[in-house]
């Protein structure tokens, strides 16, 4: 009886098994598939541009406004087709992904998360015909593996500007910053956004919550709910979805939402510092076909227009809870914002002395300021920075292992 | 960092994990064990999501999760009893099935906005208990109440009533069962059905409840094997799955408080100055599932911590043994 069963039920398998294989002949070539990722194909005679995305492409915040940038090239570049990989975890996965790529021909890889950077220079030195750019990490070479990434710390500064005035304001000034890895992306726009709080609002302070990732919605609410609930009145968030405007809304405070300017729809966000990519990508794109790009080290400023604060940019509207804020904090930041889009408020002005770190240490004395490597690098990665990225600045109640 | 909100936050989360950990647990007792718990309550968080967008109605979501989910259930139910498949295989099979069909019906949705979501109620009268009012009775969701409930009718249902008798015979030593005219093959079916039903509740208290929305596998990122490997703490017992399933609920919000303050009862908080202590506290539940489920597949032990001695094995009328 019971062999009987088993034998009905491996004939029906195979039954079945063999429709499928027979559908499937029928259809196209079957796709590859590299751990459970389906590879894209290329079109011949077309420049082929695609891009690995560490979450999906409609996170609402980092990844969607990677892949906006992505359709951006597409639509306005001819002769160019793009194709991208959503959801990919860092590390050996992504290098498999990579690889597959290459091989399947595409001349433009763009990888968007930090922890591609070992894998993608990896695959760059096996693939010395194809253009590899990596978003925010710290390494390139100067044939086939270029870094990229923004002075996002302009924007978090004046959103800490607005966060300062609207905490203390509210007669509670204490912020929140979710932070995601202990990174020196991650330091320098905390320490930004510190320096933009202490600016409004000198008593205010700034707590932290590592969450050790950069995308889970859900972990994301529950790190919000835990700085809220320890007494945050405005949380920033440095993770990729805008789930901190969510629970800011059920808490009845505020949240400060980032990369993307589609992030910062409800009452309960203030601002949110975001990134256009589109230009960039273009730029980059057009560069690689023409044979001009010098991939390196790629740090632009806002005044390419790659950099936004939602609320003060053209045509867009203030949000509520900074409408309400004392008209000269809105002016003061109204023109800081005019002076970094006409590139004469930089980073280097947003870290210059002096600036003390959260143990009354100076770290900047007055008259000098960080320069590129510090901005990027920790002491132990021998890259030569003077001061480094490896502190928190006054006002942050949290330290570093 | 205060462990009145831990534990109110704990009690929360946790109800996810208890619906699926009583879920797997009538399935295990009557002798089924069913791995694809993770891949119920992703469609299950899917099906009430996507439902409650189209009709802004969550409640009918909940049905529909629960019922998705039970459906998907029978799958695993018709390979195991039926065709007396190894339930292992067909379980981790199970999981890829119900994550795959989440994932292609869910395309997009997590772009979806704004959704009618359960309720959440504070208790009158008993809110004001200490200690116990602020955690239990204190602005919680309408699925934590009904978490409460299922505690105690669960254990009653299974050690008091004469239904219950049968289900605990059925996994225990389904030939008696079975001389005593009891239809093995028809509960197991109806208990895997039943796991199925509370896989989906579990996964509609996420999307429409605890925690919001739809996002992809993150949404239950690996909630459904915690609650296997509960089912094992737990020994089988309603009451100690829901102790289990609270304090993994608290642990995942005392990852982040236990960050905030320097100093915890007077002696230096390591997790305060170091970030990397952080991933240790994450890992803690998958490490605890991976050993209890060392622990539950060894012969010996299994005996020992009372699993139901017909778990695992197909009942085959007239073979001898179980």
């Amino acid at each position: 009886m019971f062999r009987n069963r088993l034998w009905q039920f491996a004939i029906m398998m195979l039954v079945f098994s063999l429709g499928l294989v027979a559908c499937a002949s029928t259809a196209e070539e079957a796709p590859e598939l590299v751990g459970g990722f389906e590879i894209p194909t290329v079109e011949e005679g077309s420049f082929n541009v695609a891009m690995v995305l560490i979450g999906p492409h409609d996170d609402g915040g980092w990844s969607q406004a990677h892949f906006e940038g992505l359709e951006f090239v597409e639509a306005n570049i001819d002769n160019v087709h793009t194709a991208f990989i959503e959801n990919v975890p860092e590390g050996a996965d992504s290098e498999q992904i990579f690889r597959s790529l290459s091989r399947k021909g595409f001349d433009l890889i763009f990888g968007t998360s930090f922890g591609y950077m070992d894998p993608m220079e990896t695959v760059a030195d096996e693939f010395p015909d194809t253009m590899y750019i990596h978003i925010s990490g710290i390494k390139s070479n100067t044939t086939n593996f270029g870094n990229l990434f923004g002075a996002m710390e302009n924007m978090k500064y004046l959103a800490g500007m607005l966060a300062g005035a609207r905490a203390q304001m509210d007669g509670n000034p204490k912020l929140g910053y979710m932070a995601t890895f202990p990174i020196p992306e991650e330091l320098r726009l905390g320490n930004a956004i510190a320096l933009g709080m202490r600016r409004t609002c000198p008593e205010c302070t700034m707590d932290i919550r590592w969450i050790n990732t950069w995308h889970d919605p859900i972990l994301e609410k529950e790190a919000a709910a835990s700085l809220f609930d320890a007494g945050a009145q405005v949380v920033f968030t440095g993770a990729d979805t805008p789930a901190v405007a969510d629970v800011a809304q059920e808490k009845g405070k505020w949240g400060v939402t980032y990369d993307w300017d589609g992030s910062c729809k409800i009452d309960a966000c203030l601002t949110a510092p975001y990134w256009v990519w589109g230009p960039v990508y273009e730029g980059i794109t057009q560069g690689v076909i023409d044979g001009t790009y010098q991939p390196g080290w790629d740090y632009f400023d806002a005044d390419t227009g790659a950099l936004g604060l939602y609320g003060f940019m053209e045509g867009e509207t203030l949000q509520p809870g900074v409408a309400e804020l004392p008209a000269e904090v809105i002016a003061e930041v109204r023109g800081l914002i005019a002076a970094t889009l006409a590139g004469s408020f930089t980073r280097f002005d947003v870290f210059s002395g002096p600036i003390y770190d959260n143990q009354g240490n100076l770290i900047v004395p007055a008259g000098a300021a960080l320069e590129q490597v510090d901005l990027d690098a920790f002491p132990e990665f021998d890259l030569g920075c003077e001061y480094c990225m490896k502190w928190w600045a006054e006002g942050i109640t949290a330290e570093l292992p | 960092m205060d462990p009145i909100i831990i534990l109110q936050a704990g009690v929360a989360s946790g109800t996810v994990l208890l619906f699926a950990t009583i879920g797997e647990l009538f399935a295990e007792r009557s002798g089924v064990m069913n791995l694809g718990v993770e891949g119920m309550m992703l469609i299950g968080a899917m099906s009430a999501f996507s439902v409650a967008i189209a009709t802004s109605n969550p409640w009918l979501g909940v049905l529909v999760a629960m019922l998705v989910a039970g459906l998907l259930s029978q799958v695993h139910a018709v390979i195991t009893i039926q065709f007396q498949a190894d339930q292992v295989v067909s379980g981790l099979a199970l999981t890829f099935l119900g994550t795959g069909l989440s994932l292609v019906f869910g395309e997009g949705l997590s772009a979806a906005g704004a959704v009618s979501l359960l309720p959440s109620y504070t208790i009158p009268g008993l809110s004001v208990l200490p200690i116990l009012g602020p955690i239990l009775f204190t602005n919680q969701n309408i699925l934590v109440y009904l978490g409460f409930l299922t505690i105690p009718l669960t254990w009653y249902y299974i050690n008091r009533t004469r239904q219950g008798m049968h289900l605990r015979a059925v996994g225990e030593f389904p030939a008696a069962a079975d001389a005593l005219g009891i239809n093995v093959a028809r509960l197991r079916y109806i208990y895997v059905f039943v796991g199925g039903l509370f896989a989906g509740l579990s996964g509609a208290a996420i999307s429409l409840a605890i925690s919001p929305g739809w996002f992809s596998q993150l949404t239950t990122s690996g909630q459904g094997w915690i609650a296997i490997g509960l089912v094992i703490f737990a020994q089988w017992n309603p009451i100690r799955a829901a102790v289990g399933s609270y304090a993994f609920g608290a642990l995942r919000r005392l990852i982040f408080d236990i960050q905030g303050p320097t100093k915890i009862l007077g002696l230096r908080n390591p997790f305060f100055y170091n970030s990397y202590l952080g991933f240790f506290l994450q890992m803690l539940p998958f490490a605890f599932t991976i050993i209890v489920l060392v622990i539950g597949s060894r012969e010996a032990m299994r005996k020992r911590i009372g699993a139901p001695a017909a778990l695992g094995l197909p009942y085959i009328r007239g073979e001898r043994g179980l």
